[in-house]
């Protein structure tokens, strides 16, 4: 499957990524190639296999419903690029 | 011998002995790492008040009687690992100011030890590579050669070791990212099974894969820093609630009748002649130990890399999400609204590998194409995991080459990924399966390059894994050999 310009544009909108021109040529070339490469996947029958998501069997991983101390409010904050008393301050979102 | 020479085991003899004190050996360390740094790149961050504050404790400690294998021994830590204070950047420019509030499980527990932290290593950017070409801090040279790269993603944590920056360091391991670069620098690097140490406070790459891990001058080494870092952590749901041998303790079990399997799929035509060389006088080394050496199949080793590249981009496009520049690293200006920051942030925040995995990822788990590439990927995985599952029903052991090649020089490599993607076809299997193996030193090429011999265990058979690479350190001069720097 080949994969086009305009798809590998797309994807960079889904995944808020602004791209440039050359990079855009770039990754088209490279993500064809190497979704070219996963395709031999499909030579394998995985008809009725379980897919693995995760390589220990557990079950739920529960903790004691209990209060405890976090990092505050000021650590939080600490790495904020800006901020507004206690809260991160980003630009508008209504246009 | 220098103090920086010393492996943790010879050093802490020392430290007990009081023939030396912890402020020396971090002092030692510092002055070591200021004469051959510049040439190797290995560090991105260097603690030297800090460390030396630590080293002072380390040393109060030590009067007191109270000593621990890992009290004021000079660590470097990769850096990935979150550390209260001091700046951890993942070899990234998106978080180069970042300075994290708290420590992670595995610093942590380095700490309560008395382990004196001398700096941040350099790495990958988000470990993502097996050169250590993409870290935004520029690459890591080879001690053994400085032409060369280092091996990824943990390749400032080997590179410090064969450098002997550091006396010990913690690297991660999601597709070979320890054993690989342990093997490019003749070091020890052991992958543990996954859940076997805590994750939390590390930054995550490909979160089903991701294991911390230590790399070491020796296997006493290797088995002294896991056992310093392994166990259950309520803070990663992920970790496994059982019991951590004393790794040390079993080391000298030997090898007589252990059974050892060499996996056909792994020595395939196109092995480097000297890899192989090295393979074949490894294999001669067990059977004269007494080992039962067999042939064993894991049919579908051809598909573990491409399996991979679909699993960690997935995961990968889901966990670097939280890069937007909104409550920590950097922020683009001068934007018109969220959306248009968020995309400027990233661009300008990532490097070219990192936005490569995260496009390939989104693609992987878009609308039309999630049950086809990732859920494909993830079937594949468990084939995968019962190939290594019906291989241990015959055998305890696993025996392999690392990389298909001795190190490959910087810049080789960089214009085809694929390639890339390749060099790790001998490591990846293993975290798919999430069970462990090590990387130890198993010669050297014509070039005087380092090659790595690769042991890999059932899930949880760390100890059985450190064992089997004793048998062999004990043998061989190998992790002897000192860089030439």
């Amino acid at each position: 499957m080949k994969i086009t310009r305009s798809e590998v544009e797309h994807v960079a909108r889904l995944a808020r990524l602004e791209l440039s021109d050359s990079e855009l040529d770039t990754f088209t070339g490279q993500m064809d190639g190497i979704l070219a490469y996963v395709e031999k996947l499909n030579a394998l029958d995985t008809e009725g296999i379980v897919p693995t998501s995760h390589a220990v069997p557990m079950e739920n991983a529960f903790r004691p419903d209990q209060p405890a101390d976090s990092i505050g409010v000021e650590a939080a904050l600490a790495n904020a690029p800006l901020r507004a008393e206690s809260f991160f301050r980003v630009p508008k979102v209504i246009e | 011998m220098e103090i920086f020479d010393l492996t943790i085991h010879e050093l802490h003899e020392k430290l007990k002995a009081k023939e030396v004190s912890s402020v020396e050996a971090t002092r030692a360390m510092l002055e070591r790492i200021e004469a051959v740094d510049g040439q190797v790149n290995a560090y991105i961050t260097v603690t030297p008040e800090q460390a030396l504050v630590e080293a002072e404790a380390a040393d109060k400690r030590i009067a007191a009687g109270d000593i621990a294998p890992l009290t004021g021994i000079p660590v470097g830590l990769k850096d990935i690992f979150i550390t209260k204070g001091i700046r951890t950047t993942c070899g990234s420019r998106i978080l180069e100011n970042f300075v994290p509030p708290y420590d992670g499980t595995a610093v942590a527990k380095l700490k309560e030890q008395g382990a004196v932290i001398v700096g941040k290593l350099n790495q990958d950017e988000f470990a993502m590579g097996s050169s250590n070409e993409s870290s935004y801090f520029g690459p890591v040279k080879n001690p053994w050669n400085l032409e060369c790269t280092p091996g990824g993603s943990s390749g400032g944590s080997a590179a410090a070791i064969a450098a002997r920056t550091a006396t010990a360091t913690l690297g991660t391991d999601t597709g070979g990212s320890i054993r690989q670069p342990a093997s490019h620098c003749s070091c020890v690097g052991l992958k543990p099974t996954y859940g076997r140490v805590s994750r939390y406070g590390v930054i995550a790459y490909a979160s089903s894969l991701d294991q911390v891990g230590p790399l070491t001058r020796d296997v006493t080494d290797a088995a002294l820093l896991l056992g310093a870092v392994a166990g259950y952590d309520p803070k990663d749901s992920t970790s496994v609630n059982t019991p951590v041998p004393d790794y040390v303790a079993g080391l000298a079990t030997g090898v007589k009748g252990l059974k050892i399997g060499l996996p056909k799929q792994y020595f395939i035509e196109g092995l480097d002649p000297d890899v192989k060389r090295a393979m074949d006088e490894a294999i001669a080394l067990y059977k004269s130990l007494g080992a039962e050496l067999r042939e064993v199949s894991l049919p579908h080793t051809e598909y573990a890399v491409a399996t991979y590249y679909l699993i960690a981009t997935a995961e990968a496009s889901s966990n670097l999400a939280r890069y937007d520049g909104v409550r920590f690293g950097h922020r683009a200006e001068d934007v018109r609204g969220l959306k248009e920051m968020f995309a400027k942030t990233r661009a300008e925040g990532f490097g070219s590998e990192v936005k490569r995995r995260i496009m390939l990822g989104t693609y992987a788990l878009s609308s039309g194409y999630y049950d086809a590439y990732y859920v494909k990927a993830q079937k594949v995985r468990t084939l995968i995991m019962q190939d290594f599952l019906n291989a241990f029903n015959e055998v305890d052991v696993l025996l392999t080459p690392i990389a298909p090649t001795p190190p490959f020089k910087i810049g080789e490599k960089l214009a085809d990924p694929l390639q890339m993607y390749l060099s790790d076809i001998f490591t990846i299997p293993v975290n798919l399966a999430g069970t462990c193996g090590i990387s130890i030193p198993a010669g050297f090429s014509a070039g005087g390059l380092p090659i790595g011999l690769q042991l890999i265990g059932k899930p949880f058979g760390e100890a059985t894994v450190l064992s089997t690479a004793y048998a062999f350190e004990r043998e061989t001069q190998w992790h002897l050999k000192k860089a030439p720097l």
